[in-house]
């Protein structure tokens, strides 16, 4: 089944990566910008990572069919330092123009310090003076639960922003309900670990259903999948779901949700009906 | 597929026909988990995280649904106020009631 990558980052992955996404139907990725696994110590180096997302990384996804866009920010992993946060807010509207820019992500929050909320907050301000849709990243395990209560409490206190037009991503069980009353898109992160198992991501779908949601691998540099997005495609055939529904979580949803975005173009399915 | 329809999960024998055997190899994976820190004799039932987990398997014996996000907000931090500063990178799973303590 033809599906689109909404979180993958590439950089941290091999060409094999892009041939296995190729061939299991992957059409389009969106790929946020994210932290390193180290800290980067200067704007500069965050310069050359925007670069390498908005000019070198579209070109090696073209060589396999692949449409690649992305999401531009600093991470949340390193927004407690608020010097290097407010440099690389101020550089990133430059990049704003590229043709496969589609907002502002993933921002967010890691262990919830007052010093990532106003990051985060830089963040959104900037999203909204320009007019860019938002992908949100929300904190792991323990974390999770009070981030994303954070996260949505300082989105509302912007009052021009439409939750339409923002994704919460990573979400689980217990925050997947407060996500979607407020009326934000959400995404279901399919790790072999850390977030949830495919078998939990169809258990989400049939108790909140499969609108304004759709599936991730999220894949990294660290313990991920780059097929996660296929398996969680097998395991609704598993549980004796329509292909439909299947379809709809993992080509229709994210056409839905980034057609808002007037640089994306919608790929084209090869097994359209 | 559209509006907000809730798809229907498999019929229960059905579900267990087909998840039975992985789960079980879950359930006995855990089990010798927790025999294997027995055997190291060393004191785990203190540690935050083990404790929370005994809690979490406590809950897979109650009835009703909505286990899966009662263990969630087991290991959750219940708390609300930020944090001052960066304590530490990355989360450990569960939450350390000791942590606030200091704070
Ligand atoms: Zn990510």
């Amino acid at each position: 089944m033809d599906y689109i990558e909404m979180h993958a980052h590439m950089v941290s992955r091999t060409t094999d990566d892009y041939t296995q996404m190729a061939l299991m139907g992957c059409a389009a990725i969106t790929e946020p910008a994210f932290w390193a696994g180290w800290d980067r110590s200067t704007a500069d180096g965050f310069d050359d990572y925007f670069r390498q997302l908005t000019e070198f990384e579209p070109k090696r996804a073209a060589r396999f069919g692949i449409q690649h866009y992305t999401w531009l920010c600093l991470n949340p992993k390193e927004g407690e330092e608020r010097d290097l946060a407010r440099a690389v807010v101020q550089r990133i509207p430059k990049y704003l123009d590229h043709a496969n820019v589609l907002g502002i992500g993933e921002i967010g929050l890691n262990r919830v310090t007052r010093n990532e909320i106003e990051t985060f907050k830089d963040h959104v301000a900037l999203a909204l003076e320009h007019n860019q849709m938002i992908l949100i990243h929300t904190p792991h395990l323990e974390d999770k639960h009070k981030g994303t209560r954070a996260i949505i409490q300082a989105l509302q206190s912007f009052p021009n922003m439409d939750p339409a037009r923002v994704s919460i991503d990573h979400a689980e069980e217990h925050t997947i309900e407060m996500i979607l009353d407020n009326g934000f898109w959400t995404g279901l992160t399919l790790y072999p670990q850390t977030k949830v198992s495919v078998a939990r991501a169809v258990d989400i779908i049939e108790m909140h259903g499969a609108d304004r949601v759709y599936v991730d691998s999220a894949c990294d540099w660290g313990h991920s999948v780059p097929a996660a997005v296929p398996q969680f495609v097998m395991e609704m055939r598993r549980r004796g779901h329509a292909d439909a529904l299947a379809r709809k979580i993992v080509w229709d949803n994210p056409i839905t949700f980034l057609g808002q975005c007037p640089k994306f173009k919608p790929p084209v399915s090869a097994h359209a009906v | 597929m559209s509006g907000t329809s809730r798809p229907k999960p498999l019929p229960a024998r059905e579900a267990v026909d087909e998840y039975f055997i992985e789960n079980r190899h879950r359930v006995l994976d855990v089990a010798a988990f927790l025999d294997r820190l027995d055997r190291s004799g060393g004191d785990w039932r203190s540690d935050y995280r083990m404790e929370a987990l005994v809690r979490a398997i406590a809950v897979l014996a109650e009835p009703g649904a909505g286990r899966a996000q009662r263990i969630q907000m087991i290991f959750s931090d219940p708390t609300v106020e930020p944090k001052p500063k960066l304590d530490q990178k990355a989360a450990r799973g569960a939450w350390d009631p000791a942590s606030e303590k200091g704070a």
